[in-house]
């Protein structure tokens, strides 16, 4: 038996939820220890069953087709609706993401939660399941149920175990998403009952109409929806999708659900549940309405760099180091759709490189400031100076993850943050123009922050004593600066693992593009073509 | 009317014979007033079930046209909405149990009222005559005014019979005018004859009050805005099990008439009712949703929300498609499981009469009885319509519905009030687990927790395997659907 017969996506999703299950059960809460081995382990035997995703996905894509390791059958029959779970290269590396993140949420989790910690173990593990499913869903409904799944163990992990603001933050973020994903549903159902009946000439094309949720039908059929109707089915699907990333006017949970959040729940919020966001455009709204998201490239734009710009600015006056991240997220995120708005191959495949890397930079820095909140109960600034003399592997660590997220030549930030730059000024050199202005704001906050933390007098008495990262700390952080270096320096099997994918929704989103000349596009002036040019190759 | 015709009856005469055994019992000699008044009641409930399966079967093969001079049809339509009505009052039964033992009231003629309810609710279900329709809802109303008022010397408790009573009443009286007058255009009260009259009238003043008026009757009994005035007040002063009566089983037999006199009756002039319908189903939806967010009392909270319920119920009807009516039907059976559930966690809070009611009173419940918050949870959620609960199957259809029928504006509202609704009861859910309460013991009898039990199990495995259900609806609403299609609206 083959790995292909193998129903290893379902294997993977479900783990962490038996995991849970067993753990309810058969686990007494008065033994938080062998929970939380328990937990760890489940986590670290998921991992390792995801990663023969990674030697035996196919990146060429010529035997197994683009989406592989397929699993199908019916689940509700009346509807049409299909257990239906199958990854391309994005969701692999998603799901890569997604396992080793699991695994570190835990293992940092273990001094930082003190109480309840039977329920905190088993909402981690059921989170996983929400997530891995998601990314593994190939069927509109079921995708739906994942993604809904998710929201309820992080309401409870942020109201539960979060901050002061907990409860406001808790309930802010389930709203918000909540909010997105009802009219998502609309926007499915549209899909839904356009795909029955709304087609003509169904026959002459060879389709038959039907009640299906089967994602890779809507990919075939959606050019054939009118444009106004693509326009509204879009909305919907933006609201979900840019509530969850967040774009910029939605953006507002977001430091309030991350700052409010405990350490691991920060973590998984960044590493993963904000991709769900741009895994959506990049999955639903790109490849099944290309006429909406064709019209829609110049307002998404605009959002994606007012994103870019303002959370870089809003980071750099913050007080709380939390509070700075969190920011920061706003805008790498802004990136991430900038580059996949450019809507070619190089932005879209820049685009799902930041996804994975913001997920190892920004998850690095929230457990990296969850390290030191441990110490000293508290994330301001100001209270901090000179930790470098005091704590030199943890200021090591730190600049590392820094310098990976503010896209340094030779760890993962730059490549990506290249790559979309590059996809984005082939489109027009503004947006690359003021995409570039956030890199050099990124550089700004982060380095500024870590000035005023690490470099000069440690005058603060309650700092003089501070241990330096211990062996747990610092075999979480480890596998992360590893893909950050891994990334950085050889990141030609991401690309390959990526390429066919997004070959594909570009072929979707803007048929014509590879019948194009490759570069020169009269609109822009002549001189900037040449050096994008240049930079191209 | 012929006599072999009473063998589709014989549900409902057990239940009437049941009903007046209960009420007699007192008097029928010793042994059988110091017998257990539950278990007659259930006992009632089984031999109804019993019989009334044992006549679906007979009846299957024959054609669900009406018997009874037409008044009255045992379809699978009727048998579904009967069975879901046998187990809701099987499980507010032992709701009702220990919340009698400690009050001063008898328990026999409670019991005997309750079979009363069910008797005519099954008229409701079965009737496609609106003439024992009406008299169906009138044994419902009539029962359910009584024991809205049963706990007699509690002022709320009276108060809330007396406004159910004189509200209901009038609405009774409107609904009826509005019956009289369909009779005085159409020439009959029979829904197929209806039906037939109606396809070759063009709109017609008359015609549109009586069916107005009708569906002001029927909007009053589902609780749906602008009648839903009266439901807080008789949710918060009746007998937590009644309340429950009210909120569950009473509504399901409500929206079984509701979708059988529009489905058939009305379908012709559907374009004439759906947007006025539409409007209500909005208002109730906006108004229910947004007023339950400041309540502080669980049972009045769950009152607004039963209203915003009736709304969504309300878009499988404008939609009078086979998902409407699917939706409507999915959609009451997930409500009551999920609803009773809920009812069932509150009685588990209750310490006296009237305690336990407000949502502070959940404060830290899960760390008095971690199982119960978490059923609670899924029964809040599955209100909320949140995978992977039941509820989410039935909101689906009924969003899908209005989708498929046009009514996009109507759906956007259905789901921004459905995100509206989880603010709500997330109320609930952080007083459960987020907040630290009084640490006093969780009183709960072995009846009560059995139904929040049967409730969690229906509640998560429908949400996981619809599949069965789904095709259970779809048997059961086949004719109509049929019919709907053949008249080609």
């Amino acid at each position: 038996m083959s790995i292909h017969d193998f129903p290893i996506l379902s294997v993977i999703t479900y783990v962490p939820l038996a995991g849970a299950i067993l753990l309810m059960f058969f686990f007494s809460k008065e033994n938080p220890t062998r929970i939380k081995r328990f937990a760890l382990g489940v986590a670290i035997f998921d991992f390792i069953i995801s990663i023969p995703l990674w030697f035996y996905f196919d990146r060429a894509g010529t035997g197994a087709g683009l989406f592989q390791f397929r699993e199908r059958f019916e689940w509700i029959p009346s509807l049409g609706v299909e257990y239906n779970f199958g990854i391309d290269g994005i969701a692999l590396l998603l799901i890569l993401l997604t396992t080793l993140t699991g695994v570190i949420a835990i293992y940092s989790s273990f001094s930082a939660i003190d109480f309840r910690q039977k329920e905190y173990y088993v909402l981690l593990l059921m989170l996983q399941t929400g997530m891995l499913g998601t990314f593994c869903a190939l069927d509109f409904f079921l995708f739906y149920v994942f993604w809904e799944v998710m929201l309820v163990p992080m309401y409870f992990i942020i109201g539960i175990w979060g901050g002061p603001r907990r409860l406001y933050a808790a309930i802010k973020f389930f709203l918000y998403t909540l909010t997105g994903s009802v009219l998502m549903l609309l926007s499915i159902l549209a899909l839904y009952f356009f795909n029955d009946g709304g087609i003509p000439f169904l026959n002459i094309r060879g389709l038959e109409a039907g009640l299906t949720f089967d994602v890779l039908r809507y990919h075939d059929i959606g050019y054939l929806i009118p444009p106004n109707l693509q326009f509204w089915i879009f909305l919907g699907f933006f609201f979900s999708f840019a509530i969850k990333v967040p774009m910029f006017p939605f953006h507002t949970w977001l430091p309030d659900a991350h700052v409010e959040a405990p350490t691991a729940g920060s973590v998984i919020l960044a590493a993963v549940l904000l991709k769900m966001g741009t895994y959506g455009f990049v999955r639903f709204a790109l490849p099944i309405l290309p006429d909406a998201t064709q019209r829609m490239v110049t307002p998404m734009v605009i959002l994606s760099i007012i994103g870019i710009i303002y959370g870089a600015l809003v980071s750099l006056v913050q007080k709380d180091m939390k509070k700075l991240v969190a920011y920061s997220s706003v805008s790498h995120l802004g990136f991430v759709m900038l580059g996949m708005f450019a809507l070619n191959p190089m932005g879209i495949q820049g685009s799902v490189l930041q996804m994975i890397n913001h997920g190892i930079s920004t998850g690095a820095l929230f457990l990296l400031v969850g390290i030191i909140y441990e110490r000293r109960h508290t994330r301001l600034i100001s209270e901090y100076g000179g930790l470098a003399k005091q704590m030199p592997m943890y200021a090591t660590l730190f600049l590392i993850a820094a310098l990976s997220s503010m896209g340094l030549p030779g760890l993962n930030g730059f490549i990506g943050e290249f790559t979309i730059l590059l996809g984005a000024a082939n489109r027009s050199i503004t947006w690359a123009v003021f995409a570039a202005i956030g890199i050099v704001l990124g550089a700004a906050y982060l380095l500024w922050l870590y000035q005023r933390v690490f470099w000069g007098p440690l005058d603060n008495p309650a700092n003089k004593n501070l241990a330096d990262v211990n062996r747990r700390e610092f075999l979480t952080l480890i596998p992360l600066i590893a893909c950050m270096v891994w990334i950085g320096i050889a990141p030609r099997i991401f690309f390959e693992t990526i390429e066919k994918p997004v070959e594909y929704i570009v072929r979707k989103v803007d048929p014509q593009y590879y019948a194009r000349p490759p570069l020169p596009r009269p609109a822009a002036p002549p001189a900037s073509q040449d050096e994008v040019a240049e930079a191209a190759r | 009317m012929i006599w072999s015709d009473a063998i589709f009856l014989l549900p409902e005469i057990v239940l009437a014979l049941g009903a007046s055994l209960l009420l007699l019992a007192p008097f029928l000699g010793a042994w059988m007033s110091r017998s257990s008044p539950k278990v007659w009641m259930l006992g009632v409930l089984t031999v109804a079930a019993i019989t009334l399966i044992v006549c679906s079967s007979i009846v299957e093969d024959i054609q669900p046209t009406a018997t009874m001079s037409a008044m009255f049809a045992l379809d699978p339509f009727a048998i579904f909405f009967k069975l879901l009505f046998i187990i809701a009052l099987a499980l507010i039964t032992l709701l009702s149990e220990e919340f009698l033992r400690g009050s001063r009231y008898s328990e026999w003629e409670y019991y005997s009222l309750l079979a009363f309810a069910l008797c005519g609710m099954f008229f409701m279900a079965s009737g496609v005559h609106l003439v024992s329709i009406y008299i169906g809802l009138e044994l419902m109303s009539l029962s359910s005014y009584i024991l809205a008022g049963y706990f007699k010397n509690e002022q709320k408790s009276t108060e809330a019979a007396m406004k159910y009573f004189i509200l209901g009443t009038v609405s009774s009286a409107i609904l009826l005018y509005g019956i009289s007058l369909i009779y005085g255009v159409c020439g009959s009260l029979n829904l197929l004859d209806i039906d037939r009259a109606m396809s070759t009238l063009i709109t017609n003043d008359a015609l549109m009050i009586g069916i107005m008026l009708l569906g002001c009757g029927l909007c009053f009994k589902i609780a749906a805005a602008p009648f839903h005035v009266w439901t807080p007040d008789v949710y918060e002063g009746s007998p937590t099990p009644i309340a429950a009566f009210l909120s569950t089983a009473s509504k399901a037999a409500a929206f079984a008439i509701f979708a059988r006199i529009f489905y058939i009756g009305f379908n012709h002039f559907r374009l004439d009712w759906a947007t006025v319908l539409a409007t209500v189903a909005a208002l109730s939806m906006v108004i229910g949703n947004i007023a339950a967010i400041t309540q502080q009392n669980i049972k009045r909270m769950l009152a607004y929300s039963s209203i915003g319920h009736a709304g969504y119920a309300l878009l499988g009807i404008i939609a009078l498609s086979e998902y409407g009516i699917h939706g409507v039907l999915l959609y009451t059976l997930v409500y009551v499981f999920a609803n009773l559930g809920i009812w069932a966690t509150v009685l588990m809070m209750r310490r006296h009469e009237y305690a336990g009611e407000q949502i502070d009173d959940f404060d830290g419940l899960h760390r008095r009885a971690p199982f119960w918050a978490f059923a609670m949870v899924v029964f809040l959620l599955s209100l909320g319509g949140i995978p992977p609960t039941a509820g989410f199957i039935g909101k689906y259809y009924l969003f899908a519905a209005a989708v498929q029928a046009g009514f996009g504006w109507l759906a956007i509202i259905a789901v921004l009030m459905s995100a509206v609704s989880m603010f709500y009861y997330l109320r609930v859910v952080v007083a459960m687990y987020l907040r630290d309460g009084h640490e006093a013991e969780v009183e709960t009898s072995g009846g009560v927790r059995f139904v929040a039990a049967v409730c969690l199990v229906v509640t998560m495995v429908l949400g996981v395997l619809p599949a069965p259900l789904i095709k259970q609806v779809t048997t059961s609403s086949d004719w109509i659907v049929r019919r709907v299609a053949a008249d080609g609206r």
